[in-house]
């Protein structure tokens, strides 16, 4: 896959929404690499891009900007490595500065600044089918001329000008005439004036615009219409979430039971079965079983960030973010949070307010993950009758909404007091392009969720691998002597530690078995499930299954210590992931050990109102 | 004809030397940015703003505005539909567009 050292490198440059993605995904096909720039959690996309003269040369999707002015980590990243300046990236051969031929005059202000730099260049007047569909005639030849650069007319999304913009690349790595940087401050208003005569010389025909973009936002921001048509869309998403995803997960879950199943047959009793099968399989399976709804939920996102609605979603919310002290461009890494907190604290990467970023990263972790889905049907399951409620609706369904929205106020309330002490600073702003409307392109999702779904493995591969190996030894070593009749897993080291945190936790109407429950669901919060069927099973029952356990619990705790458990789970302390992805995007422990400090605080508060509450009504 | 009268939502004496700000700009009319109060942005809001097409000169119309009390707005600033908050369309300034735009 490495291209040869010698390989010219060269970068795809342009601002958000010039369609640079779907121009990166046409020139290289599947054959990207993403990783990590050092020290940064932006994403790095590489790909080959195959030069007509035979030549290969490795092609970076660096992140859109509008300026090398950054507002945030991406934007920052973008810059540095146009100026050369990136820690362990080589210098830029040549950039492809990606514009969007309906939107000539903003994006030509860009060429011009990256045109002061003097690096090769060849402009992508991208999107021209739709500029020629609205009627507008652009002069790409005199263009070319007055920018003294080469300009290619593409559609990435139909492969129209591919072949053409590989030459102009390879005619310019080869024919360098080396152009002196500018090095004085480029002046933005200059710069603009400038494009805007630019772009008003080079148009032969304005064409009337986008009007179906404008149709459309008359419904999707429609003062009533709006609201209620993302509401319905969110429902929807969630209802497919869970309802499309039950039969891979069943799929995983049973091959996940195969594969135990199989090391218990060929493996003698020992450590070793024991770690595969209840270390590894066990607690990596527990994770893995996600992936459907993973998948399906960023599916969604995808799709409504390649149409161009999630901006307006962003829009519709602002008023609400703001009244916490948020900004609508928070509503999207939230709405992520609800399959995992770890997508959603990397997709706080686009909100450019450090403090604004801080917070919502802070309050990603309340948003109900559906790792807290098991604990939560398997409490309710036991404790809430299934009985219904004004006809139609169930009162299961209707707690287990219940716990979803507390989750939303405690959010919200959390970022409020946040705001207000730990991360206060000026109110942060909200300016945003809405982007027309598009088709989301199959191939540029399609390689959406590949890249997800692979990063998603890669992490289960790694840190939930070694924390469930981690906490498989603690809950294996010391061993119990011979005549210790109760469960061995007391006797172990996690068993002392549960044993040692019962005190914190009795005045919440937390027992022994739950406090130990809870070290294990530290790895991820549904291991504290299977830690629950492990210690009451081993306690003497000897059914481990998900039925036996909802009886054994029921016939062992009171209703409001389940009543607290659930509440403790809507703010519970996060995952050992959660905490370690908060680190890398914060940049040190600092943040991630206020984070676990304050949920726990929230979780235990919670957890005892509810019990005593509950204690004095029953 | 644009006249200041249909330019600004809530009737205003104009001989008060109020000046226009794009947070009145009435839906569907086009207006000309008079002048950007920078003083009143951080440095880099203010670069933002003008790399999003902001520009005395340059014509801007209200096309939405959100639920819930109004704000923010979504304006078409040349090509481009730009979101922002009322607090700071009251730092642009408009005039009546000179010419109806294209």
């Amino acid at each position: 896959m490495n291209a040869p050292l010698t390989a010219p490198v060269v970068a795809l440059v342009g601002n958000p929404n010039a369609g640079k993605t779907s121009l990166f995904n046409s020139l290289t096909g599947s054959r990207q690499k993403v990783g990590n720039y050092p020290g940064v959690t932006v994403e790095r996309k590489s790909g080959r891009l195959a030069l007509p003269d035979g030549r290969t040369a490795e092609l970076i999707d660096l992140p859109g900007t509008y300026s090398l002015t950054p507002r945030s980590p991406d934007e920052a990243v973008t810059r540095d490595a146009v100026l050369g300046t990136l820690p362990g990236e080589k210098r830029l051969d040549a950039i492809i500065a990606v514009i969007d031929a309906t939107n000539l005059r903003n994006h030509l202000r860009f060429v011009l600044e990256l045109r002061r730099l003097g690096l090769p260049m060849v402009v992508a007047l991208n999107m021209i089918d739709l500029a020629e569909r609205d009627g507008t005639r652009i002069d790409t030849e005199q263009l070319s001329t007055i920018l003294g650069l080469p300009v290619i007319a593409t559609v990435a999304v139909r492969r129209r000008g591919l072949a053409e913009l590989g030459a102009s690349v390879a005619a310019t790595l080869l024919d360098h005439t080396p152009r002196p940087p500018e090095t004085a401050n480029a002046d933005i208003q200059l710069l603009q004036r400038e494009a805007r005569m630019i772009a008003s010389t080079v148009t032969l025909a304005q064409g009337a615009q986008r009007r179906w973009s404008q149709r459309l936002d008359g419904v999707a921001l429609h003062p009533v219409a709006g609201p209620l048509l993302l509401a319905a869309l969110i429902f929807f998403m969630f209802q497919a979430v869970f309802a499309w995803a039950e039969a891979p997960m069943g799929w995983i879950e049973s091959l996940i039971g195969a594969a135990q199943g199989l090391i218990a047959a060929n493996l003698g009793e020992g450590l070793l079965r024991s770690l595969l099968a209840d270390g590894v399989l066990g607690g990596v399976g527990a994770v893995i079983v996600f992936l459907p709804q993973i998948l399906i939920l960023f599916f969604f996102i995808l799709l409504l960030e390649q149409s161009g609605y999630m901006v307006r979603a962003a829009f519709l919310m602002d008023r609400i973010m703001a009244s916490v002290g948020l900004n609508g461009r928070a509503f999207i890494p939230l709405i992520s949070s609800f399959a995992c907190a770890i997508p959603g604290i990397m997709a706080t990467r686009t909100i450019d307010s450090p403090k604004d970023r801080l917070t919502t990263i802070l309050i990603a972790p309340l948003m109900t993950c559906s790792a807290r889905l098991p604990v939560y049907a398997v409490i309710i399951g036991a404790f809430i009758p299934a009985r219904p409620v004004a006809g139609v609706l169930g009162l299961q369904g209707l707690v287990l909404f219940g716990l979803y929205i507390a989750g939303v106020i405690g959010a919200l309330v959390a970022a409020w007091a946040l705001r207000r002490t730990v991360t206060k600073g000026p109110s942060p702003t909200f300016l945003m392009e809405m982007p027309k409307y598009q088709w989301p392109v199959p191939r540029d999702i399609f390689i959406g969720l590949y890249q997800r779904a692979w990063a998603f493995l890669a992490r289960a591969g790694t840190i939930i691998l070694l924390s469930t190996i981690a906490l498989w030894a603690l809950a294996t070593w010391p061993k119990p002597p011979a005549d210790w009749s109760r469960p061995a897993l007391e006797y172990s080291f996690a068993g002392r530690i549960g044993a040692a945190l019962e005190p914190i936790f009795r005045p919440i109407g937390f027992n022994k078995e739950i406090a130990l429950a809870l070290v294990p669901g530290m790895a991820a919060r549904e291991v504290a499930v299977s830690a629950l069927g492990t210690v009451y099973s081993l306690e003497g029952a000897d059914e481990t299954n998900t039925g036996g356990l909802i009886e054994t619990l029921r016939s062992r705790w009171e209703l409001p210590t389940a009543l607290a458990f659930l509440a403790w789970f809507v703010f519970a302390p996060q995952c050992i992931s959660t905490l370690a992805v908060t680190r890398r995007e914060t940049g040190g422990w600092a943040w991630p050990t206020f984070m676990f400090t304050y949920l726990f605080a929230a979780a235990y508060v919670a957890a005892g109102i509810t019990y005593w509450t509950a204690k004095a009504l029953l | 004809m644009i006249t200041v009268r249909n330019i600004v939502r809530e009737g205003r004496p104009f001989f008060m030397t109020t000046p226009l700000l794009l947070e009145r700009l009435s839906p569907g009319v086009v207006a000309t940015i008079a002048a950007i109060d920078r003083a009143g942005l951080d440095p880099i809001t203010a670069q933002r703003l003008h790399e999003l097409g902001f520009d005395e000169g340059v014509d801007v119309e209200l096309l939405h505005s959100a639920p819930f009390g109004g704000d923010p707005m979504a304006v078409r600033v040349g090509n481009m539909v730009v979101a922002l908050r009322r607090a700071m369309a009251r730092l642009i300034e408009i005039r009546p567009a000179n010419a109806p735009a294209a």
